[in-house]
């Protein structure tokens, strides 16, 4: 287990320069929670035509929680529903350490680490949480 | 005490972790177990096991036996005046909600106060926030002094003669501060209020006598204290529990059951209802018995000079915050920081990559992280089987920690 694996250069510039930060006028609102260690996000989301049209978050937390809610959000944006629901499943399948294609994941790969680290985990997954349940909201 | 002796009776500690010998800073959760009590519930189920109060063959004698005299144990290790009035529970949370249904639901109502301190665990708050909605009393916070402490003015002010239960941690799970609840049982109970105190962080570390203190209630934990998880203890002045009703109804507890209704059994064999948590109680008398031999005062000052050492040792390390009393002779057996501004799990997960677990999060205690003004915290606590190498090490890591995240972040 080596720190490195887990803390990547990438992992750590999102976490010092988060992007898609801030507040959306309108969207679906989803407020979450890791009651465990009190991790918090809040996520914005414009859906349209079936496509995530804009994505913001603000939140508190440990930097992998932060960072992996950075990473998400670019990697959704712009994104068809259908793919960011495939997207949301490798990264979890990722998360519990399969094989997962690097390809499909792209940047998010660097999180990889955080399989190792069992108790971080929540930490990573609480973002793709909040956007899985904010997608599969009913549509405005 | 010798605490290099003390550590062998621990089989867990001799492990590495991540490549590193053990550091186990983290008892205020849950303690690790001695030898003596692992081998006291392999006894048990070895040769004693059966269920208690019911056969009349050897084995139920043995067991009965066995558990009842886990109780006398308990109630002289907390100096109770009859073993009677010692309830098993769960644990903490189950014996302070028994009080809040057996007790505040039952006794109190619409414009009574209940008062406490923003800094209780959930566990000494959730219980009296639902008895507040359910009988119409109202909840009355004693403020918390800048260092966390509180005061006996406040809480002068806080009681009147609307209180009528008063419910208060001996010692904080986030802060180690030791509250004056001996002195507080005492205003409580000049206006004809119960002091309910919560024990879980006081009675694994400091001789704790409940006709000393005068308290009402006292809850506490086994596993806090060397004994298995899954068993705890209510202990309470009689007078309350021979009129409390029992909260769960059914087997072990009841005299007689008629169809249509059914009497109890005494204290404290009407609040066990159902097969009892026999072995729990016979590894938590294990448990007593090890911390009585070597001595509560010895385990405090042992404790307490670990907490003042690691206090002035982390707050030497430039950009550690230490929360709580500056005073160590406030403070019991933990110590709770932050480094920099980088997050608890952050910093925990560094130390545990160099074998050292501590605790990271809001500690149960989400009003006073918000008093705190931190989102979580850091938490390193202490017990018998500590040493001053185990705090070397941690301010070690904690540096570490800082280095680290300084280069990571640039
Ligand atoms: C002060 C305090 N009260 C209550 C509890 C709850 O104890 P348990 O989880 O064993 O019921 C704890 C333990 O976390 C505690 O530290």
């Amino acid at each position: 287990m080596h720190l490195d694996d887990l803390y990547r250069q990438v992992i750590m510039d999102h976490y010092q320069h988060p992007r898609n930060q801030g507040e959306l006028d309108g969207g679906i609102k989803v407020d979450l929670k890791n009651p465990s260690c009190g991790d918090e996000i809040s996520l914005r989301l414009k859906v349209e035509d079936g496509i995530v049209r804009d994505v913001r978050f603000q939140g508190s937390g440990c930097s992998i929680s932060m960072a992996s809610a950075s990473m998400m959000t670019e990697a959704v944006k712009g994104q068809p529903v259908d793919k960011v629901l495939e997207l949301n499943k490798a990264f979890r399948a990722m998360m519990k350490g399969e094989d997962v294609d690097p390809d499909e994941l792209g940047d998010l790969e660097a999180l990889h680490g955080v399989s190792k680290f069992p108790a971080r985990i929540k930490c990573a997954t609480l973002a793709w949480q909040a956007l899985e349940k904010g997608v599969q909201e009913p549509r405005q | 005490m010798n605490v290099l002796e003390v550590r062998k009776d621990f089989p867990i500690l001799q492990q590495q972790i991540n490549g590193h010998p053990l550091v186990y800073l983290d008892s205020a959760a849950s303690s690790q177990k001695p030898r003596q009590v692992i081998e006291a519930l392999k006894h048990y189920y070895e040769t004693n096991h059966s269920n208690v109060h019911r056969g009349v063959h050897t084995l139920g004698s043995r067991a009965t036996e066995a558990y009842e005299l886990a109780r006398e144990k308990v109630a002289r290790f907390i100096n109770a005046p009859s073993a009677e009035q010692v309830i098993f529970t769960r644990g903490t949370t189950e014996s302070l909600n028994m009080v809040a249904y057996g007790y505040a639901r039952a006794f109190l109502k619409e414009g009574d106060e209940i008062v406490l301190t923003p800094a209780e665990h959930h566990a000494n708050l959730v219980p009296w926030q639902q008895a507040a909605k359910a009988t119409g009393a109202t909840l009355k916070y004693v403020p918390l002094q800048p260092d966390g402490t509180v005061s006996l003015d406040d809480v002068k002010q806080a009681i009147s003669s609307k209180t009528k239960l008063v419910a208060m941690a001996h010692v904080s799970n986030v802060l180690g501060t030791i509250n004056p609840v001996k002195e507080i049982a005492a205003m409580a109970h000049q206006v004809g209020a119960v002091m309910v105190v919560d024990g879980a962080q006081s009675v694994p570390h400091m001789p704790v006598d409940v006709q000393d203190l005068d308290c009402d209630f006292l809850a506490f934990s086994g596993h806090k204290m060397l004994g298995p998880t899954g068993v705890g203890v209510l202990y309470g002045k009689r007078k309350w529990l021979d009129i409390m009703e029992p909260t769960y109804f059914g087997g072990e507890m009841i005299d007689v059951v008629e169809l249509y209704d059914s009497t109890w059994k005494d204290t404290p064999w009407k609040f066990e209802g159902g097969t009892p948590i026999i072995a729990g109680a016979i590894g938590l008398a294990a448990a007593v018995d090890y911390l009585s031999d070597i001595g509560m005062e010895e385990i405090r000052q042992h404790d307490h000079r670990l907490t003042a050492y690691a206090l002035e040792q982390l707050k030497s390390v430039e950009g550690v915050t230490v929360y709580g009393p500056e005073d160590s002779r406030q403070r019991c057996g933990l110590v709770t920081f932050n480094l920099l501004s980088i997050h608890a799990h952050d910093v925990s997960t560094v130390l545990d990559s160099e074998g050292i677990a501590i605790r990271a999060g809001h500690h149960c205690a989400q009003p006073l992280m918000r008093i705190l003004k931190v989102p979580s915290t850091a938490r390193a606590s202490f017990y018998l089987y500590n040493t001053e190498a185990d705090v070397d090490a941690l301010v070690a890591s904690v540096r570490t920690a800082k280095e680290f995240f300084q280069h990571a972040l640039g």
